[in-house]
Order: C-alpha cells, then sequence, then structure tokens
C-alpha cells in the first residue's frame, strides 16, 4: 500500500523554486546574447539589474531546502533529489552571473567601434543556452538519456570556443587598435564556455538523480587510478 | 563474502503450519554491525531469534536450512544451546534487569557458568561494565538494586550482562527503542565501539538508527529478505523498489 506523503508536496515545491529559478537563468542567458548581438545597452542594463532576483531565488532555495533536511531526513531518492537541488541551484546562480557578465562587456563593446564579423561567438552562445535549456529539461523529465547527450554537447562548445579565441587573435595581429575589443570578445566566448560547462554539471547531477550513479570526473578518476 | 561470522541459507521458519520465514540467504560479517529493517511482521524478529535459538521454547516452532556461525550448524544434531546462548547474547527491546543488585545482575551467567572465584568475578563485571558504557555511573554503587537505576541504565545493565559471558556475537532486537533521545545515543556509540570485538546484529523500526549505527543493512518484508547491501547503498541508492518505498516513507 502506497501511503500519500506531506513530504511530496515539499519536493513539489522546491521543483517548482528550482525550475522558476531556471526560467529566470534561460532568460538572463536569450537576452544577454541578444543584448551582444544587437549592440541594445539599455536591455544589457536590464539583465545586470534582474541577477539580484536570481540570487534572493538561490537563498530561498537554500533555505528550503536546508529545512526539509533537517525536517524529514530525506532517504533513498528523496535524498538524491535534495542533494541534486544543493548542487544545481548554485550552478544556475552562476550561469546567471555569467549571463550579466556578457552584459558587461557587451555594453563597453557598444562604446568602441563595431569590430566584425563575430566568427564562431554566435553559434557558441546558441549552443551554450541549447545545453543549458536541455540541461533543465533533463532534470524535469528525470531524463539521464539526455542529460549525457547535453554532456557530450560540451566537447563541440570548447572547440567554439577555441576557434573563435583564434579569430579574435588575427584580428589582434591584424591591427592593434582592435586589442581592446577583441580581448572582450574573448573574454564572452570564455563567459559562455563557462555557462556550457555549469550545464554539464547540472547534467551529471541529473545522471545521479535517476540512476545513483556518480558520473563526475570519473575520466579523470579512472586515469589515476 | 569471505568473513561470514554468520552464513544463513535457504533458511525457513514455520509457527505450526504458518510459514514466517521463506528462504532466508544471508551472510553476516564478522564484527561489523549488520541492521535488520522492515514493517511490523516482516520476520525479522523471528530472524534474529533463530540465530541464538531463542524460538526453539515456542511450541510448534520449526526451523529448516541452516544457520552457520563460524561453520557449525546451529541446529545441527550435535549443537549445545546452552554453549550457543553463551556464544550469542541477546538484549531485548525492554530492559530485563533481574531484580538483584547491579553486581549479580552482571555477575549471573558467570555464576550458572561455575565461576566463584571473587576476584576473577570483580575484575570481569569491572570489564564488562566498563564496555558497556556503565561503570562510572555505577562503581559505587554495585549492591544497589539494578531496578533502581534509569531504563537508559537498566539497558546498558542488560549490554553488560551479555558481555559478561564473553559471547561472540551480540543480537539486538530493538534495543534503544523504549529510550529517550539521549539515552539512545549513548546505545548507538555503544554499539559503535563494540563492533570492534563483537559481530553485532541489530533489529530496529528506526530507520535513522540503521543507518547511523549500521555497516550493512537487510530489508525483510512478508518473511523475505528483498535486499540486503551496504547500509550506504539501502539508504542512498537502493536497487528495489520496495526498499525505495520502505526507506522513504512511503509503504507501510
Amino acid at each position: 500500500m502506497t501511503i500519500p506523503r506531506h513530504f511530496d508536496k515539499d519536493i513539489d515545491e522546491l521543483k517548482h523554486l528550482l525550475l522558476r529559478m531556471g526560467a529566470m537563468v534561460e532568460d538572463a542567458m536569450a537576452r544577454s546574447i541578444k543584448a551582444l548581438l544587437e549592440r541594445d545597452s539599455a536591455l544589457a542594463e536590464e539583465v545586470i539589474a534582474n541577477d539580484d532576483e536570481i540570487d534572493r531565488m538561490e537563498v530561498l532555495i537554500d533555505q528550503k531546502t536546508i529545512e526539509l533536511i533537517a525536517k524529514m531526513q530525506p532517504a533513498a531518492s528523496d535524498l538524491r533529489f535534495v542533494a541534486t537541488i544543493m548542487k544545481i541551484t548554485p550552478e544556475l546562480e552562476r550561469i546567471a552571473d555569467l549571463a550579466q557578465d556578457v552584459c558587461e562587456r557587451a555594453i563597453e563593446l557598444n562604446r568602441e567601434p563595431l569590430l566584425r564579423p563575430l566568427v564562431s561567438l554566435p553559434q557558441l552562445a546558441y549552443d551554450a543556452q541549447a545545453m543549458v535549456r536541455d540541461a533543465l529539461n533533463a532534470f524535469v523529465r528525470g531524463d539521464a538519456d539526455l542529460a549525457r547527450r547535453v554532456i557530450t554537447q560540451d566537447d563541440n562548445v570548447d572547440a567554439l570556443t577555441e576557434s573563435s579565441f583564434r579569430s579574435l587573435l588575427t584580428y589582434m595581429l591584424e591591427d592593434a587598435r582592435n586589442i581592446s575589443s577583441a580581448i572582450r570578445l574573448t573574454f564572452i566566448g570564455k563567459y559562455f564556455e563557462r555557462m556550457a560547462d555549469g550545464a554539464t554539471n547540472i547534467c551529471e547531477m541529473v545522471v545521479y538523480l535517476v540512476e545513483g550513479k556518480m558520473i563526475k570526473h570519473t575520466a579523470t578518476i579512472a586515469a589515476v587510478k | 563474502m569471505t568473513d561470514a561470522k554468520i552464513s544463513v541459507s535457504n533458511f525457513d521458519f514455520y509457527y505450526g503450519t504458518a510459514k514466517v520465514l521463506h528462504g532466508i540467504n544471508l551472510d553476516i560479517p564478522d564484527r561489523k554491525v549488520t541492521a535488520l529493517i522492515g514493517p511490523s511482521g516482516c520476520g525479522k524478529s523471528t530472524f534474529i531469534r533463530s540465530i541464538n535459538r531463542m524460538n526453539d521454547i515456542i511450541p510448534e516452532a520449526r526451523a529448516s536450512g541452516t544457520i552457520l556461525i563460524d561453520g557449525q550448524d546451529v541446529y545441527g544434531g550435535s549443537a549445545d544451546v546452552v554453549e550457543l546462548r553463551r556464544r550469542v547474547g541477546m538484549v531485548f527491546q525492554k530492559s530485563n534487569p533481574f531484580p538483584k543488585s547491579i553486581y549479580d545482575n552482571v555477575a549471573y551467567g558467570l555464576r550458572i557458568g561455575g565461576m566463584r572465584n571473587k576476584r576473577q568475578l570483580d575484575e570481569i563485571i569491572e570489564r564488562s561494565l566498563t564496555r558497556a558504557a556503565l561503570w562510572h555511573e555505577v562503581k559505587d554503587r554495585l549492591h544497589a538494586s539494578a531496578l533502581a537505576l534509569s531504563g537508559g541504565q537498566q539497558q546498558r545493565l542488560c549490554i553488560a550482562r551479555a558481555l559478561a559471558v564473553d559471547p561472540e556475537v551480540v543480537l539486538m532486537d530493538e534495543p534503544a527503542s523504549a529510550l529517550d533521545p539521549i539515552a539512545t545515543s549513548k546505545i548507538e556509540e555503544l554499539i559503535y565501539e563494540l563492533k570492534d570485538n563483537y559481530t553485532i546484529v541489530i533489529v530496529t523500526h528506526n530507520m535513522q538508527q540503521a543507518a547511523r549505527v549500521s555497516d550493512r543493512t537487510a530489508f525483510f518484508m512478508l518473511g523475505r529478505v528483498i535486499e540486503y547491501a551496504e547500509t550506504n547503498e539501502i539508504f542512498m541508492n537502493p536497487q528495489e523498489k520496495m526498499t525505495e518505498d520502505y526507506v522513504t516513507g512511503r509503504f507501510g
């Protein structure tokens, strides 16, 4: 016989809060890309201003999670769920911070002459965005296969980051006046690459949530052994 | 398991015609704590009482299959039940000190075993009470009645009494369920200390207690072992749906 649990309500509430935070982070990321590509400083300012709300959300989720541990002492899949929330929340917060960083660099770029083209940077941004979106979908659906597919895309994003950096280096070598903008764009490439890393970390936790397996650093650990 | 102290195979148990344990297979490791969990009536108490044949006194109780302790079948024809119960001590849910002094309670098993030497008795009684983490609380009133002790102290006295006859295995059937949180944590600390020297099997309804004190956990349900694994596995990532439902409180 299955007993209805008061606990399930707490779990649902926590899940709901995390998804709301996820939506806010996706939105910040999308708008940071738009602000960058359309040279929209006003939009960039908005993203920066909204970051406080995401930070508050993180604190709220942390509080709820700790309360739940104190009161319910979760076990098995409940325990893995709570651990996953605690690991995913800071990843989301960091992705939002990086979107904010993109916006800060975008505002600076808008004060400088346009450096065309942005080469692989837009593709990099869209791919990182897709990874974050899919990571959240994998979490909502408890889909470990999707999580694993997202993780494999990280190499692609790393390659795009490297390729973007090489093109920007060429611009810098061609004309020293490009250096300032090219360095800002190099930073931005790195920011998106870090967001994709965040998506990868989220996906590793989704696999843990669903299967109870820690796949983080398994390649490195195997190499050391 | 290579270092099994107790090795159970195809063990069935009946009360009259009612079969209450079905084909139990369980290897209980030496000098570790093994917890038995499961809903009321799942057979875990019957099982733990089978290990030292406490069920023998119930009329029409019958066992089949084998329980080996160090390779010897406890239900074998040549098994000596008195010696078995010396090697396999037991502590119950409700502390059951005899209406005697603290000293005489701990000395009881030793005297039955024929020990009369006062100095030897004193020595073993001090050691047993120390191991049961009770010595410092009672050393000045060893000849006071055991019934004057608090519930938690009485339970530790029963543990000291079990340890006095130098057992190898200690069975505990819900040893802390009638105690307050402080007394409970003392018993849990004690279990942790004792496992260096004894093989401990504990039945508990308190899942957090099983998680805290045990190395391995067996989940019983309707007279069967549903899952038996490292305690961490049972509480973090159980493989069976029934175990999952039980440890998360979805199932009763």
